[in-house]
């Protein structure tokens, strides 16, 4: 009885937390826009949550098409196949890698950041001064963190595919030897604009919402207190990541299946 | 100073993404994969089109000159029909034109493989929407093994 009791009051809560998150994004985002006051904010987020995650998503790129060459030419060379390593290489960063590193690196990076930076700000009451002020937290605290983390993760994983499929060049190519011609135009032959690079396009839309989504919510509803900032940080990284793997395998399931 | 200093980090960050953009677009995709631009419609009617897809490429001495638009089985004899769409820039090839389902590698895709006929002076050109007569079907790895079986048993 108790067991099932818990049962319903967990759902209800969790029912009640998408209902709240949903508000606070539709109150931040809609309303009079105000494009003089709120393009140097989006600047100043633009550069603090795309701007300074720009180096982990290259180098982490180039590392992860570095080891997809490698691993791809260790299988494909026994099948005498080595020139398909340019489209495996393009194909899995454009399709599914790309996109989900992209949205697991921005939640460790930029989202936890988000979360604990708007918590602290809940705890030491700041958003209540602006409230006093009569400037709505939501429209000039959020609205601008979303929109930069809206925009800046697509094209954070165009950076990681293109940087990744150059790792895959210079290893696949400089390094073992496949032949250069080869390489790209098997890779051009297959790789398709509308199929592969749109639809990991939409992907990492999607996972720019979400993420970025759950990063504010959890921290505008932080308790505010040193332990429940960390609990919304630890609790944005890990949403944040079940929500990308999880919608990955529908979103690929739709596209591709 | 300092939001000078951030504006042009974030041109640098959307430089880049545009500059990451340009080479996925330029170097990797194949932008004229879906054969955009004017084409016209050509029809071929198989025995067995094999593992034939839409999407498959039509060539002629090994360049690409179209697709496969749609593949669709003949009501009346139950005979596979392939629409294919060829770019406009080939056009006039006569029609004892030989259409052909080939196998590009041992492994590789299928494709159609379009050999242009001999022109003489009541030969026509193909049309938009006229229909190819002469074709070779695909190659069915079975059936080969079966021919192969049976004329060994003969012996």
């Amino acid at each position: 009885m108790k067991a099932i009791q818990e049962l319903g009051r967990n759902t209800l809560n969790t029912i009640r937390g998408i209902g709240n998150a949903t508000i606070m994004l539709f109150q931040a985002l809609v309303g009079k826009p105000q494009p003089l006051k709120m393009f140097p904010l989006l600047m100043r987020q633009l550069y603090v949550v795309g701007v300074q995650s720009m180096l982990i998503i290259l180098v982490s790129g180039l590392f992860i098409g570095m080891v997809l060459g490698l691993q791809g030419y260790t299988i494909l060379v026994d099948f005498g196949a080595e020139q398909a390593l340019g489209p495996m290489v393009a194909l899995s960063l454009l399709r599914e890698l790309g996109p989900v590193v992209t949205a697991l690196l921005f939640a460790g990076r930029a989202g936890s950041a988000l979360t604990a930076e708007i918590g602290l700000m809940r705890a030491t009451e700041q958003l209540s001064s602006l409230e006093m002020m009569a400037v709505d937290p939501l429209r000039r605290v959020i609205a601008p963190r979303f929109w930069a983390g809206f925009l800046s993760m697509p094209l954070l994983a165009f950076m990681f595919s293109a940087i990744g499929i150059y790792g895959g060049f210079v290893v696949g190519v400089q390094w073992l030897g496949v032949d250069d011609g080869a390489f790209w135009s098997v890779m051009q032959a297959s790789v398709e604009w509308q199929h592969d690079v749109m639809n990991g396009f939409i992907k990492s839309l999607v996972f720019a919402f979400v993420v970025t989504w759950i990063a504010l919510y959890k921290g505008y509803t932080a308790e505010p207190t040193s332990p429940g900032i960390s609990a919304a940080t630890t609790q944005t990284v890990v949403y944040s990541s079940l929500a990308v793997l999880g919608l990955d395998f529908v979103l690929t399931a739709v596209m591709f299946g | 100073m300092e939001a000078r200093k951030i504006e042009l980090l974030v041109g640098v960050f959307i430089t880049a993404a545009i500059a990451a953009l340009v080479f996925l677009a330029m170097q990797v995709a194949n932008t004229t994969g879906a054969l955009r631009g004017e084409t016209y419609t050509l029809y071929a009617k198989f025995d067995n089109i094999g593992g034939l897809k839409v999407r498959s490429p039509v060539k002629v001495g090994g360049v690409v000159v179209g697709r496969v638009s749609s593949i669709t089985l003949d009501s009346e004899y139950f005979e596979p029909v392939v629409e294919m769409k060829i770019s406009v820039q080939y056009k006039g090839f006569p029609d004892t034109s030989t259409a052909s389902i080939l196998t590009s590698g041992l492994l590789g895709e299928q494709y159609v493989g379009l050999e242009p006929g001999f022109i003489d002076d009541g030969v026509m050109t193909l049309e938009d929407g006229d229909q190819i007569f002469m074709t070779n079907s695909a190659m069915v790895l079975e059936n080969l093994i079966g021919q192969f079986l049976f004329s060994q048993g003969n012996d």
